[in-house]
């Protein structure tokens, strides 16, 4: 009886299962396979040689370009989990009626009905040398000169990262914080609680989960981006993804997939860590 | 129908369409319309309103692919049996013609040959021309025969790409914005444009622009731009590298788009660009000039080649769009945006005395310009930036170039984006 209930269970999971393995598992190996590839321009010559991941080590650039991306990743989730955590506070704790709830939170989701390209290349318009906030600026009397920094620089990357990714922290805090019983806040007020220790030390110990996915959602997307950085820079900036985008431009896809493998190491890596300190599963 | 009796044919029909002066309808007509060809290629010429005009004139389809260089060199390199016509730039024909995905062609089956000009085939525009560096179209136009590999210098009869189209590149800038007379491509390190310059951000192009810039501020002297050695490479990336940390760049560019709209914007005075940019620039009611410069022009040309799997009907119908291509009505439709055909004398028919007048001889326009989709460009009065074909082409400096040390310039490049 038993191992016909396994047998069934396997057979159920088998349909995700050849999912990821057709659509997962398989890409990745033939990334890592070609990463130990050859190429010269025109062809790809099937060998196991180092000599992509020694070119990549031995560049300084691959140092500076991996902190360049993890100081857009680290800036952008510091910005996002304030914001979120605020959005998200707001919308379980202070508005009281449930419609009110679900009509804010749609709010919050109507700019998503764009497309990514579209919300951050409005911002090109917005943030340039004779664009409105410059203008704006002027008009009020604030600045003389046109900022140049607004536009083409790290702020604008960080900027158009935190606009196109926030509603990735709300989300799951949000949902969170709305399964939190409310009576725990009364207990904990009951017992002398200010508001400070409250959240100190019963509403973020029990959003963690959220706080925790939202954040492995932000820093994957952020570390795995190319378009913005290329755009929001103009070009001047570059990150991990840009470098890979790259390579393929130029035919070098063995090249490409070393660095696409250190890559997504180092996300796992950073995930691995994140996942110390907060056990989803358990939580959730 | 075997294919003796086709070849017969097609002389036939070769010697009926010389004695006309549009492409007239060929005899197998009737199978011809089946015939589907797929060409892909850089957006410069690869326009729906050919693809109309071709169904009209000739009665097949012909299905067209717009791609960057980059990814152009790539599909012409690795996926042989996706086109049946490349339409590419010489430089990247040097890159993709010994992976031998391409066939050379027949001259005596182009009918405008003898017209094509000497750039394209002895190298020369005029017999006193002297021959620019890079890689020039001539050195890599022919080959010794049908299945040639090697590239010679002469004219063999089989010919790599037939060239339809090019020009002359120069620094685009705005001179409402400048205020002063620009005359060397050292402006564009000019510490007075700090923040408001732009280069291309496409390595095999950019890096001849970084030439011409870095002769120009007499830093060095190179044997041959269009073939730099590791050390010219680091010198030349080395002097933008600097000129980037202190700021010199507001943005670099990859597409056409992007260039019109950093110039159209007031983000950037100065810049590389290329000719229906500026166009674009103007038609939006911006002043935008594209600057004729005393170290000359950095020139590309574009042609037609055909892909090796190419036989039978589709490969006449493919020398029969070769032939339609050079008969004039896309040339007057290029050189209407500013380009150059190959064959200008036949597109002269297609287009206004006015408009020859201002587009080809450099003459003041005497009634107003406008571009192919009814844009006014210049008013009456105006004449052409640089001038005369004679002129233009005649400054040539360098040709785009693909270079031995090709690999490491990329890597030098990506770390000049990344620095």
């Amino acid at each position: 009886m038993l191992k016909h209930n396994s047998f069934v269970g396997w057979l159920m999971a088998l349909p995700i299962m050849a999912v990821l393995v057709f659509f997962l598992v398989l890409p990745i190996i033939m990334i890592v396979t070609v990463s130990f590839w050859q190429a010269t321009e025109f062809s790809i010559i099937p060998a196991f040689d180092l000599e992509n991941y020694e070119f990549l080590f031995g560049s300084n650039v691959t140092y500076r370009v991996f902190f360049n991306t993890f100081k857009y990743a680290f800036i952008t989730w510091v910005f996002t989990l304030g914001i979120g955590f605020t959005v998200a506070y707001f919308l379980a704790f202070h508005v009281r009626s449930l419609t009110w709830q679900i009509v804010l939170f749609l709010l919050c989701t109507i700019p998503f009905w764009t497309s990514n390209i579209i919300r951050m290349i409005s911002w090109i318009p917005f943030l340039g040398r004779n664009g409105i906030a410059n203008s704006t600026l002027i008009s009020w009397g604030v600045i003389d000169e046109p900022l140049d920094w607004l536009l083409f620089s790290d702020f604008a990357v960080i900027l158009a990262f935190v606009h196109l990714y926030t509603l990735f922290m709300v989300v799951p805090i949000f949902n969170t914080m709305m399964r939190i019983d409310k009576s725990l806040i009364e207990a904990a007020r009951d017992a002398g609680a200010s508001g400070a220790q409250i959240l100190w030390n019963v509403i973020i110990p029990l959003a963690k989960p959220g706080i925790m996915i939202g954040t492995i959602f932000v820093v994957t997307l952020v570390m795995g981006d190319f378009i913005t950085v290329r755009f929001m820079s103009g070009s001047q900036s570059a990150n991990v993804g840009r470098l890979i985008s790259n390579d393929i431009a130029l035919l070098a896809y063995p090249s490409a997939s070393a660095t696409a493998v250190v890559l997504l190491l180092t996300v796992l890596i950073v995930i691995g860590i994140m996942l110390r300190y907060v056990d989803i599963r358990k939580e959730l | 129908m075997t294919k003796v009796s086709r070849r017969n044919i097609l002389k036939g029909g070769a010697a009926f369409a010389a004695g006309s002066t549009l492409g007239a309808p060929m005899i197998w007509a009737q199978n011809i319309k089946d015939v589907t060809l797929r060409q892909f290629g850089t957006g410069v010429s690869n326009l729906n309103d050919v693809a109309n005009k071709v169904k009209e004139d000739l009665g097949f389809t012909l299905e067209m692919t717009a791609l960057d260089s980059d990814s152009v060199t790539q599909r012409a390199a690795t996926q042989p049996n996706s086109f049946d016509i490349a339409d590419i730039e010489y430089w990247i024909c040097k890159k993709v013609w010994p992976t031998g995905n391409l066939q050379a062609m027949d001259t005596s089956k182009i009918k405008n040959y003898d017209k094509i000009v000497g750039i394209f085939r002895d190298g020369k525009l005029t017999p006193t021309s002297t021959i620019a560096q890079g890689t020039a179209p001539h050195t890599v136009g022919f080959v010794e025969g049908p299945g040639g590999k090697e590239f010679v210098d002469n004219e063999s009869g089989w010919m790599t790409l037939i060239p339809t189209i090019y020009n002359a590149d120069t620094l685009g800038i705005r001179p409402d914005l400048i205020g002063r007379p620009i005359s060397n491509w050292s402006e564009l390190l000019n510490p007075e444009f700090k923040g408001k310059a732009s280069i291309l951000d496409i390595s095999s192009i950019g890096i001849m622009d970084m030439a011409m810039v870095v002769e120009s501020m007499g830093e060095y002297k190179y044997p041959d731009k269009g073939n730099m050695t590791k050390e010219e490479i680091d010198l030349t990336i080395g002097i933008f590298t600097e000129a980037k940390k202190n700021g010199q760049f507001r943005a670099f560019w990859k597409s056409f788009d992007e260039s019109v709209n950093l110039m159209a914007s007031g983000e950037v005075v100065i810049q590389s660009m290329w000719s229906p940019a500026i166009t674009a620039v103007k038609s939006k009611g911006v002043p935008c000039v594209y600057q004729p410069l005393e170290e000359g022009y950095r020139s590309w040309g574009g042609g037609i080649g055909l892909s090796a799997a190419l036989t039978g009907l589709e490969r006449d119908a493919a020398y029969e769009y070769i032939n339609w291509y050079l008969d004039g009505w896309v040339g007057g439709y290029l050189m209407r945006q500013g380009y150059y055909s190959a064959v200008p004398e036949t597109s002269k028919d297609y287009m206004s005395e006015n408009e020859w007048g201002y587009w080809f001889e450099g003459k003041k326009a005497t009634d107003v310009i406008t571009s192919p989709t009814g844009d006014a460009l210049a008013q009456a009065g105006e004449t052409r930036d640089g001038g005369s074909f004679e002129e233009r082409m005649g400054a040539v400096a360098c040709w785009n170039a693909v270079m031995d040390e090709n690999q490491y310039m990329v890597r030098k490049w990506n770390e000049f984006i990344a620095a």
